[in-house]
């Protein structure tokens, strides 16, 4: 338990790259790599907010007073696209590649070299992306989802975007690949699937998901690329092709994408809510199972976000009907997690606090997706800020609040020290008042009947609009918040002790805080009471 | 209820609650918190359905949020909590797994009634295309019964809104007004045309509805649905609209630069001024002969019965 927080401890397993180049641009590493994901993320939360910055301000009031509409529709389309792919996704593959080897006893991850180029693309991936901004005909205009004919009547970004694509699927292919050799041969003797934590539970489901449908979207992608430059009429109802077809392709990639960016996150809850509860999961074995089947079902969906397209009726009874069904394993997510809690010895860090927003206020976001499901209903809802609101309580209050929790979790263990309690109380309490000023009146604008990704509105819509403009204003002082009581805790820090958490469990907390460079070198023994869920038979 | 539309402007929350419960609203409100029932026996089926559906969510929540509540003021380590140690119960997981799939039924059953009704286009009395285009809407009166029509038109944004919608324009959005249906004067930014769609009430109308260009989506909130408008493809629906009054709506799907500025109108009236405004229309649209009956249908669109007193 006593921990000694200095490189000198350290330094008998610790042959750290010396010089930056060999540190972090050649890093095989898996958490210095699992650092560089987060610190890019970061980073493209900040450019992804700061194009929301762009939009919320517009919307302020009514009248176009700041952009052009063309410029917010670019605005709309990167916020998406940087939003879901830049900050979400790594931050969850950062989180993996830190924590997976550390749980299931593994010096590394499986293939280290691989690690590093599946990192390496993204910067290029996302300077192309970002690029675009500043090309003549400006940014792709038709929406993070790229509905052809309007994706392909801009310039030349269509091309830019298509290979930014590209290159982040390769990027995303790679990593999973890496994650699910990693969990499948990397395992220590006695560290059965069965035994394992949730989080990594959550990560090798969701590496197959992003294996089976990233080459889906490069596929429809590059369909677009070919319509726009070479004549192709893939989607070109005058050349024969279907511009419906696109959204059937497409959504067979995003409906498994949307699961992508929360599967990780029910991980995440998974580990932080038993560690402060001082309780074993809840029904471990159904977790598991709830996260397989939620996983089955996300690719039998797609069709729920196309009930306005004109699908014949047993089309639409078929996709609300499978939607329905993922209430029920959901639902026996949260019901686990509220059982964890009940009969626990709770107390309120930091992690504890996102983890119990995320379960209220994604379970809201799940409400108003059970509501979306009914076709009629969905018939007024879709394309409207009542759909906006709904996916920004699913992934800002649900991914990105489980990815804060996860950092404030694991950061005494990154970094061998605590962060300040208060401040990030203060933190929380912040972005959970906010975040609600934002998104909640969104359901409100949606259902008065406002469509979203439009620059300018009608004054009936202007008081709402104005509150959830200052909701956003909230919002954006959360990651200087967040930057500076990370940045004074790697200065300032108390000591964190190896089991920074009294209740925590899980091989993680068995090496050292800060976690040497090395850990793992040789298979640590599997002992039940190490594992984070305990009783491991149901 | 009527009276809640000269109530705008007042306090927020109690004119929003109004808004509820008022029916035939064509606009917002301020402060509006929930859909509204519409003017169709499609669109109030679909209010009755979203209303079922919010008020099983929060029951569920109320359940789950008072436990997480509970537990967290019950099992707190600083009011000296032990933790237990027990993680499963086979009845308690059996029960919340078996529940939810009767709750589930429970929606899905008026639902799958609402669809099939709404899938039902067929027997309709008469038949409008709607063709979306970069970025106006254009109309074509088929046919009525089993007489064919040639009345077309364009219907774009009115001027007003156009003018103040540019970017600094210095023009005010909230001066954009017209006289509703029933005289009341109310804001139409953005919400407004320069020739509305012309339908009768009590009448089954069947729409195809097709794009031009891109795809776009016509949506009339008070009608209780919205339908893609697709390139290559003609999708078709009904609605049969209760009570005469105008109606508005945008395009609802992402179709480019001005897509926030293509508003829709539709301005319901009784059948027998309907009729006599058609057969005028249809008079001018072949009197001009084909290629310039476009041209003349909407210069003469404004002749369109002036707006009776409120039924």
């Amino acid at each position: 338990m006593t921990t000694h927080a200095t490189a000198h401890h350290d330094d008998h397993h610790d042959d750290k790259p010396h010089g930056f180049l060999h540190r972090w641009v050649f890093s095989t590493n898996h958490k210095d790599i699992g650092t560089l994901y987060l610190i890019f993320s970061f980073i493209m939360v900040c450019v992804g907010a700061a194009f929301s910055g762009v939009i919320r301000t517009e919307l302020m009031k009514p009248g176009l007073q700041f952009v052009q509409p063309y410029f917010f529709n670019e605005m709309t389309t990167m916020h998406g696209l940087v939003m879901i792919f830049g900050a979400i996704m790594p931050s969850f593959v950062g989180l993996a590649n830190w924590m997976i080897p550390m749980m299931i006893g593994a010096p590394d991850m499986a293939l280290p070299r691989m690690n590093n180029w599946s990192f390496w693309i993204l910067p290029f991936a996302f300077c192309m992306l970002l690029g675009t901004l500043f090309i003549p005909g400006g940014a792709p205009a038709g929406g993070w989802t790229m509905y052809p004919p309007l994706s392909i009547q801009g310039g030349d970004s269509v091309a830019m975007m298509v290979f930014a694509i590209h290159l982040m699927g390769i990027s995303s292919i790679m990593g999973s690949i890496n994650i699910i050799a990693t969990i499948l041969n990397m395992r220590a003797p006695g560290m059965d699937l069965l035994k394992m934590p949730v989080f990594v539970w959550s990560w090798l489901i969701t590496a197959f998901l992003l294996i089976a449908v990233m080459p889906v979207l490069a596929g429809a992608v590059t369909m677009l690329l070919t319509d726009r430059y070479f004549g192709t009429s893939f989607f070109n109802a005058a050349g024969g092709g279907d511009p419906v077809m696109y959204q059937h392709i497409f959504w067979f990639f995003g409906h498994p994408e949307v699961y992508i960016m929360i599967l990780p996150a029910f991980g995440i809850i998974s580990e932080i809510v038993p560690t402060f509860s001082r309780k074993p999961l809840f029904g471990y074995q159904a977790m598991v199972y709830a996260l397989a089947s939620i996983a089955f079902l996300s690719f039998i969906v797609w069709g729920h976000h196309m009930f306005t397209v004109g699908m014949p009726l047993g089309g639409e009874l078929y996709f609300m009907y499978a939607t329905m069904l993922i209430a029920i394993p959901t639902g026996v997510k949260v019901f686990n997690w509220v059982s964890t809690m009940w009969g626990g010895s709770l107390t309120f860090e930091a992690p504890m606090l996102w983890a119990i927003s995320f379960i209220v206020l994604f379970t809201i976001g799940g409400f108003s997706g059970v509501m979306l499901a009914l076709v009629p209903a969905d018939f007024q809802y879709q394309d409207t800020y009542f759909v906006v609101a709904h996916f920004h309580y699913v992934l800002v209050t649900g991914a990105l609040f489980a990815i804060i929790g996860a950092i404030y979790y694991w950061w005494p263990k990154w970094t061998g020290r605590m962060y300040n309690e208060t401040w990030a109380k203060v933190h929380f309490w912040w972005s959970v008042v906010f975040v609600n000023v934002l998104f909640f009146p969104q359901h409100f604008l949606g259902l008065a009947g406002m469509p979203r990704r439009i620059p300018d509105y009608n004054v009936a819509f202007a008081d709402w609009n104005f509150v959830s403009t200052i909701g956003a204003y909230g919002m954006y002082l959360t990651p200087f918040m967040f930057f500076f009581i990370l940045w004074h805790s790697k200065k300032h820090g108390a000591p964190a002790a190896a089991r920074a958490w009294e209740g925590a469990r899980g091989l993680e907390w068995t090496v050292p805080s800060p976690a040497p460079f090395h850990t793992f070198a040789t298979p640590p023994v599997i002992r039940n009471e190490d594992l984070a869920h305990g009783d491991v038979s149901h | 209820m009527k009276a809640a539309g000269s109530m705008q402007g007042k306090l927020g929350l109690g004119v929003a609650l109004t808004a509820v419960a008022g029916a035939a609203h064509a606009l917002a409100e301020p402060w509006q918190l929930n859909m509204t029932p519409g003017v169709t026996q499609t669109s109030r089926e679909v209010y009755d359905l979203h209303m079922w559906g919010l008020y099983v969510c929060i029951a569920i929540g109320v359940v789950v949020f008072g436990a997480m509540i509970v537990a967290m003021f019950k099992f707190r380590k600083s009011k000296g909590a032990v933790a237990a140690t027990w993680s499963h119960n086979t009845v308690a997981e059996t029960i919340w797994t078996i529940v939810p799939i009767l709750i589930l039924v429970a929606l899905a059953w008026p639902a799958t009634k609402i669809m099939i009704k709404m899938a039902y286009t067929e027997q309709s009395d008469m038949t409008v295309k709607i063709t979306g285009y970069q970025w106006k809407w254009g109309y074509d009166y088929i046919n009525v019964g089993d007489k064919p029509y040639h009345v077309h038109f364009i219907s774009r944004i009115d001027t007003r809104s156009d003018h103040t919608r540019e970017l600094r324009s210095g023009m005010d959005p909230w001066a954009v007004k017209d006289k509703d249906y029933n005289g009341v004067e109310r804001n139409t930014y953005l919400l407004d045309v320069d020739h509305p769609l012309v339908l009768p009430t009590d009448t089954k109308i069947r729409f195809v509805v097709t794009g031009d260009d891109v795809i776009h989506a016509w949506w009339v909130p008070q009608l209780g649905w919205k339908q893609d408008a697709i390139p290559g493809i003609i999708n078709d629906d009904w609605t049969n609209i209760h009570e005469p009054g105008i109606y508005r709506g945008q395009c609802a799907e992402l179709c480019g630069q001005d897509h926030g500025f293509m508003p829709i109108v539709v301005k319901a009236v009784p059948k027998a001024e309907f009729s006599k405004w058609l057969d005028e229309q249809e008079a001018l649209a072949t009197k001009a002969d084909a290629p310039a009956a476009p041209a003349a249908a909407p210069a003469a669109a404004p002749s369109a019965p002036s707006a009776p007193s409120a039924p």
